[in-house]
């Protein structure tokens, strides 16, 4: 039993727990996931690892409640347990000093791109990040960004902080006055789809960090397969992060809609229970 | 009791009607009574050097066991039995036994008779026993300290029999429940989980600690294992899927049997929306081999409400590496075989999705390495099987998330690791590997002959390094 010693509500419908998990705090680096399962019935469901502190035994986790499980998930209280966490997972982004680096995160993406902001930082890159969201209130981690960019761009949908606007837009105003050597964007598919095609016209290498469908996470099922450069990989052990040109997008967006029926189901189940039990 | 003359058949086991049992989970074999089992055991002809013993590869005493069941003495059959395996009630179910020990049985040698129905026998006492309270031992575990990375059948025949050897055994393993393919890949109808999960609580009773969501290579690294155990026996199966990579194997609707199985079985897929994890809703399936994996595959997607179920396999019914019973369990319960027949392309609908698999037809041309007649495709033979899910059966390889960051350990050219089969020692000393990650996909009972031989090995390992240890 993995116990939640700390809760927090972020923004509406996005929460960060710190988990008991020693092994894996000792062993996470920026990129890797965990992957959780609630209780006995649960499904398990693959989590980015957004930060560690191995002293303490503490995993941070940040999640937004899409469906069933993260609905569960925002409901399991401090001094609770989870079934299961198992991690780290996938291979750990290459971090080193590159020079000139943009990263740029979109909605709870932003919590998996915080941990590649820190590293980069840290092996002495200047450090542009770019994040993006539909308001103010869900874009998260601002200030710790904050203090691991050389400058922080803000973007939003209805321009209540930063620019108003979608976050290519700041990356190309980056690109004009900025000469970057690598770039990593995270954050809902298409967003990612549309950096990598941005990044694609200033020849600027980018990194993105998929989330495909996982079961077991450690390369034993192929759930999660994506064609990358025309073929299979298993985003769980040979990613989850790739070069963008070489995802096949189209497929990667349509595969991730596989269970859409099944997982409204859940979800209407488990409201349903919710609103007559508490 | 009076003699009865003896049968020239096997006294039959009950088993669910097959109309009804194609819509549950429930086990398809019902399992003997003492009296059937009895009955059974007097067909034995009791021989010396018995060529079934041989022919074992933990080498039961089988005469030994069954006598016990003859006299009605099932905890004598038992502790025959508990000498030999860790897990009966699994091999006594999941074994081919027609080419084991019931292929050499003398009885079944002469022309009127079946061979003694060994593997229904075995089964029968190990069922008695789950039956009886699990005696917990205090392990004393003074001989050393040994780490097993992977609980399947090999790994847990290793810990079990260290444990009775006098070592502190710790197994790992990554999935957040322990069995390996036990759990994961053998469903539920020719498996019940709460078997497996009886005989892994009987392991644990002897001393070995197993945990769970232990990833070796991530979670803990081999040095640290190799720091910390006097050795160690490296058994994670062969579980990394294949993909024939044809076109469209990435639409929705196109899975690797592990996955298949994997939600059904290890997270209850079945019972869905009451456990969370979904498994496609299915009309058509396809199910591409012709192994257990294929027929598990199959026999679980009629179970989840399939109308059509046809299995594609590129070579004959002669060929076919299924078990015997499987493959006509299967054929009862409706399941459509395409013989001589390949798969070369998925095709979708413009949403992405499988609609229909297109096959080609093949013929046997001369024979391969193997001895078996490779199949060669029918130019212009091409037609399509119409179906909303196709399952790839065709086998695992090993899967190289721990051997990647343990590159000092010597692989062979298809990618398992180096060891030998007499001693499962690696290239490297203190480490020993067997099972499916030594030989590719096998067979449980080779995965736990291969975890018994370990465990002998790494016994004398530890103890000659103690002695040379030892202050002169």
């Amino acid at each position: 039993m993995f116990k939640v010693v700390k809760r927090k509500e972020l923004a509406p419908i996005e929460f960060e727990i710190l988990v008991e998990a020693p092994r894996i705090a000792n062993k996470a680096k920026p990129g890797q996931f965990v992957i959780l399962r609630i209780d006995e019935f649960g499904e398990r469901i693959p989590l980015t690892v957004v930060d560690v502190d191995p002293e303490a035994g503490l995993v941070r986790l940040i999640f937004q409640v899409i469906g069933k499980s993260t609905a569960q998930l925002s409901k399991v209280m401090e001094g609770e347990s989870l079934a299961d966490v198992v991690g780290p997972l996938g291979k750990p982004t290459e971090i080193e000093n590159f020079g000139t680096v943009m990263l740029v995160g979109g909605g709870v993406g932003i919590a998996a791109l915080f941990p590649i902001v820190k590293g980069l930082k840290e092996a002495g890159n200047r450090v542009i990040t770019i994040l993006g969201a539909k308001t103010k209130d869900l874009l998260i981690l601002r200030d710790e960004c904050q203090e691991f960019s050389d400058e922080l761009i803000l973007m939003t949908d209805d321009g209540s902080i930063g620019q108003k606007g979608l976050v290519t837009q700041a990356m190309e105003e980056v690109f004009a006055r900025e000469d970057i050597h690598t770039a990593w964007a995270i954050g809902p598919s298409i967003m990612m789809k549309f950096c990598t095609i941005t990044a694609q016209k200033h020849d600027v290498p980018i990194y993105v960090s998929l989330n495909p469908i996982m079961i077991d996470g450690t390369g034993m099922c192929g759930g999660c397969r994506v064609t990358v450069a025309d073929s299979i990989k298993f985003a769980c052990v040979d990613g989850p992060e790739f070069l963008g040109e070489e995802v096949d997008w189209d497929e990667f967006i349509s595969r991730m809609q596989q269970y859409r029926p099944e997982e409204m189901q859940a979800n209407e189940i488990y409201e349903k229970q919710v609103s007559q039990n508490g | 009791m009076a003699k009865v003359k003896r049968s020239y058949t096997k006294t039959p086991m009950k088993e669910q009607a097959p109309e009804v049992r194609c819509h549950n989970f429930e086990e398809v074999a019902l399992g003997y009574s003492l009296e059937e089992g009895q009955l059974e055991a007097s067909r034995c002809l009791q021989c010396k050097n018995a060529p079934c013993i041989e022919n074992c590869p933990v080498m039961i005493d089988i005469p030994g066991f069954i006598k016990a069941i003859e006299e009605g003495d099932m905890p004598r059959a038992y502790e025959v039995l508990g000498r030999y395996t860790n897990l009966p009630a699994i091999c006594g179910r999941v074994c081919p036994q027609e080419k084991q020990c019931e292929m050499v049985c003398r009885l079944g040698r002469s022309k009127k008779f079946e061979p003694v129905a060994i593997g229904k026998l075995e089964r029968l006492v190990a069922d008695w026993a789950l039956d009886q309270p699990i005696e917990y031992k205090e392990v004393v575990g003074d001989k050393g300290k040994v780490a097993i990375i992977g609980s399947g059948p090999s790994g847990l025949t290793a810990a079990g029999d260290l444990a009775k050897l006098g070592y502190e055994v710790i197994v790992y393993e990554a999935l957040h429940a322990p069995g390996g393919v036990l759990t994961y890949g053998i469903p539920e109808f020719r498996l019940p989980k709460k078997v497996v999960n009886n005989e892994i609580e009987r392991i644990k009773a002897q001393g070995v600690t197993i945990e769970t969501n232990v990833v070796v290579g991530k979670t803990i690294t081999m040095d640290e294992i190799l720091e910390e155990f006097d050795a160690c026996y490296l058994s994670v199966g062969a579980g990394a899927p294949n993909f024939q990579g044809i076109k469209g194997t990435s639409l929705k609707g196109v899975y690797s049997s592990s996955e298949y199985l994997t939600r059904i079985n290890l997270m209850h897929g079945y019972q869905f929306p009451k456990y969370d994890t979904p498994v496609q809703e299915s009309k058509n399936v396809v199910v591409i081999g012709g192994g257990n994996v294929a027929m598990d595959a199959a026999r679980s997607a009629k179970r989840l409400g399939a109308e059509n179920v046809s299995i594609v396999y590129r070579r004959s019914l002669a060929e076919l590496p299924a078990r015997e019973e499987e493959y006509h369990h299967s054929v009862e319960e409706g399941i459509n075989y395409h013989w001589l027949t390949n798969p070369i392309e998925y095709v979708g609908d413009e949403e992405g999705r499988l609609v229909a698999v297109k096959c080609i037809q093949m013929e046997l041309g001369e024979p391969d390495d193997s001895g078996r007649r490779r199949p060669v495709a029918i130019p212009g033979s091409e037609f399509i099987i119409e179906a909303d899910t196709a399952i790839e059966a065709i086998g695992q390889g090993a899967n190289k998330v721990l051997l990647d960051t343990f590159p000092e350990l010597a692989l062979n050219k298809w990618g398992y690791i180096d060891a030998s089969e007499e001693t499962c020692a690696t290239s490297i000393p203190g480490v020993y590997a067997g099972g499916d990650i030594v030989t590719g996909a096998a067979t449980v009972i080779l995965a736990m002959g291969a975890g018994k031989i370990a465990a002998n090995e790494i016994d004398n390992y530890v103890q000659n390094k103690k002695l040379q240890e030892q202050p002169v």
